[in-house]
């Protein structure tokens, strides 16, 4: 048998044998948290609006999404959004936290390779394919839209 | 030939295991010489705890088996780590010719082989063999930061923070090596980082095949047969493989990773690292072969021969996986007890740094100035 085929029928076999992630306790798993993220975000923005009457609307969302983000670091750095993130899933993933967590936390973990190579070139590891991705995706929906 | 069997008597004449704090909640746990408290070892970077990790196997592994840095030859080891810089690291605060190897997990078979070849060539008398890894520095290099809120598949494996370190030797003691068998690199196909077990299964497969072929020895002939790092999935798969060969491994092979930790620890697949072949075996094994337990073991270390370069260019995962066979001597006993009474003596004579088998609380309360 020639190895191409011997490899072929060996993935075969050992994708027949992996065990699958079950999906219904996932979803459920990343609906509660990032609803209650979502909730906690909501329950921000009321109470900035209540509290601060002439901040406007676009200026509360941004106090919310700053205290948000501000939460996330420091539970990152206390070394709980981990345990919470492999939880959820998905749900500490998509709100703005889990951007939050994916550069905080290579930033506190090569701090020890210092300031420059450390901190600055490894911060972006994770989160740096989401920004290019959002940036080159605006630019095409921006073209798109210019012509439309 | 792919196995080299062992002309003069070599012996492994003790071997010591440290271990981290989940490790040491598992369900070896009182087989572990020391179990470490807490992981950083007082060290500012996990790389430096890595390093202190494996100084500190050494060091006491000489000390258990009642020498002296001086009587050792030679120091073979690796570690996981880029250009195996723990070890290297190591050697230098050693002060002791170094010959370091990288094959992945596959690391404490591959040392424990060469080791016994140069004792039964009388290039040397003693040799230090260790390995070991940290979970965090494996991490940083590996996977993602550890702070970082994402989810493992389930196939992932958990590198273990431990390792293991034995004098491979010609005085006698209850363990003698008699055979090993270095494997050949082989590659199914599996490029999913995630999937360790089932890339190195093939190549446990092969290396278990080869020995058997070649000692002309059966499955039955062990009390164990243990595999380094498969995971409970790799060692399913190993299962099957040699079935498939006409071999049935039973009751009698076990994997160290899914022996190491516990059911309810969310490691998954089980334990994987240098370590993890190096501590069950300087733990559970040498302390059941000692006892008389296990009077024939075969111990087959697996690794994962890829780097994190080579798998984000979508490149399949070579597995290796090297065996070392080792039997109960029993009629080394006297010999060995008088060997190591004169060497007790000679040692306390100069220094005090020996340390008792039997008596528990001094073991520890060595190790622990050592480490302080």
């Amino acid at each position: 048998m020639d190895k191409d085929k011997r490899n072929i029928n060996y993935n075969i076999y050992v994708e027949s044998k992996v065990p699958k992630t079950r999906a219904w306790p996932s979803l459920i798993k990343a609906f509660i948290l990032g609803g209650t993220i979502c909730a906690i975000g909501q329950g921000l923005f009321d109470m900035y609006t209540h509290f601060f009457p002439s901040l406007s609307e676009s200026e509360v969302s941004t106090c919310m999404l700053m205290t948000i983000i501000f939460i996330t670091c420091l539970l990152t750095g206390i070394g709980v959004y981990d345990v919470i993130g492999a939880w959820g899933g998905a749900g500490s993933v998509i709100p703005i936290t889990g951007f939050s967590n994916s550069i905080s936390s290579p930033a506190i973990e090569f701090k020890k390779e210092g300031i420059i190579y450390g901190i600055c070139v490894k911060m972006f590891t994770i989160a740096g394919p989401v920004i290019v991705c959002g940036v080159v995706g605006s630019i095409i929906c921006g073209f798109i839209g210019y012509f439309m | 030939m792919q196995t080299y069997k062992l002309k003069n008597k070599v012996y492994i004449l003790d071997g010591f295991s440290m271990v981290g704090p989940l490790e040491g909640k598992g369900p070896l746990k009182d087989y572990f010489d020391y179990v470490i408290q807490d992981d950083t070892l007082k060290e500012k970077t996990f790389e430096k705890s890595e390093r202190k990790l494996l100084y500190d196997l050494i060091i006491n592994a000489v000390d258990k088996a009642r020498l002296k840095i001086s009587d050792i030859d030679f120091f073979i080891g690796g570690d996981l780590l880029n250009q195996i810089v723990s070890s290297s690291y190591t050697a230098r605060e050693l002060n002791l010719p170094f010959i370091g190897l990288y094959s992945a997990c596959a690391n404490m078979t591959e040392s424990l082989a060469i080791s016994s070849i140069f004792v039964d060539n009388k290039i040397a008398d003693n040799i230090v063999s260790a390995t070991c890894t940290h979970f965090s520095s494996a991490e940083r290099q590996y996977r993602f930061p550890l702070e970082l809120g994402n989810q493992r598949p389930p196939t992932a494996q958990w590198t273990i923070t431990g390792g293991g370190a034995c004098i491979v030797s010609k005085t006698p003691s209850k363990i003698r090596i008699e055979a090993v068998t270095f494997g050949k690199v082989i590659d199914y196909g599996i490029s999913d980082v995630n999937n360790m077990g089932a890339a190195m299964a093939p190549a446990a497969c092969d290396t278990i095949k080869t020995h058997l072929e070649n000692t002309k020895h059966k499955v039955s002939d062990y009390d164990m047969i243990l595999t380094g790092d498969l995971g409970k999935l790799g060692s399913e798969i190993l299962i099957d493989l040699m079935e498939h060969e006409n071999i049935i491994l039973g009751q009698n092979y076990s994997d160290c990773g899914c022996m190491i930790y516990d059911k309810t620890e969310r490691v998954f697949m089980g334990g994987s690292g240098a370590g993890c072949s190096a501590s069950v075996l300087n733990s559970y094994v040498l302390y059941k072969m000692k006892k008389g337990d296990f009077k024939r073991v075969l111990m087959v270390s697996t690794g994962a021969l890829m780097s994190t370069t080579t798998s984000q260019q979508g490149d399949t995962i070579p597995g290796i996986a090297h065996a070392v066979e080792l039997v109960y001597e029993s009629n080394s006993t006297e010999k060995e007890n008088k060997t190591n009474s004169n060497k007790a003596n000679n040692g306390n004579k100069k220094t005090s740094k020996s340390v008792s088998n039997s008596s528990k609380h001094r073991k520890t309360s060595t190790i622990k100035r050592r480490l302080a």
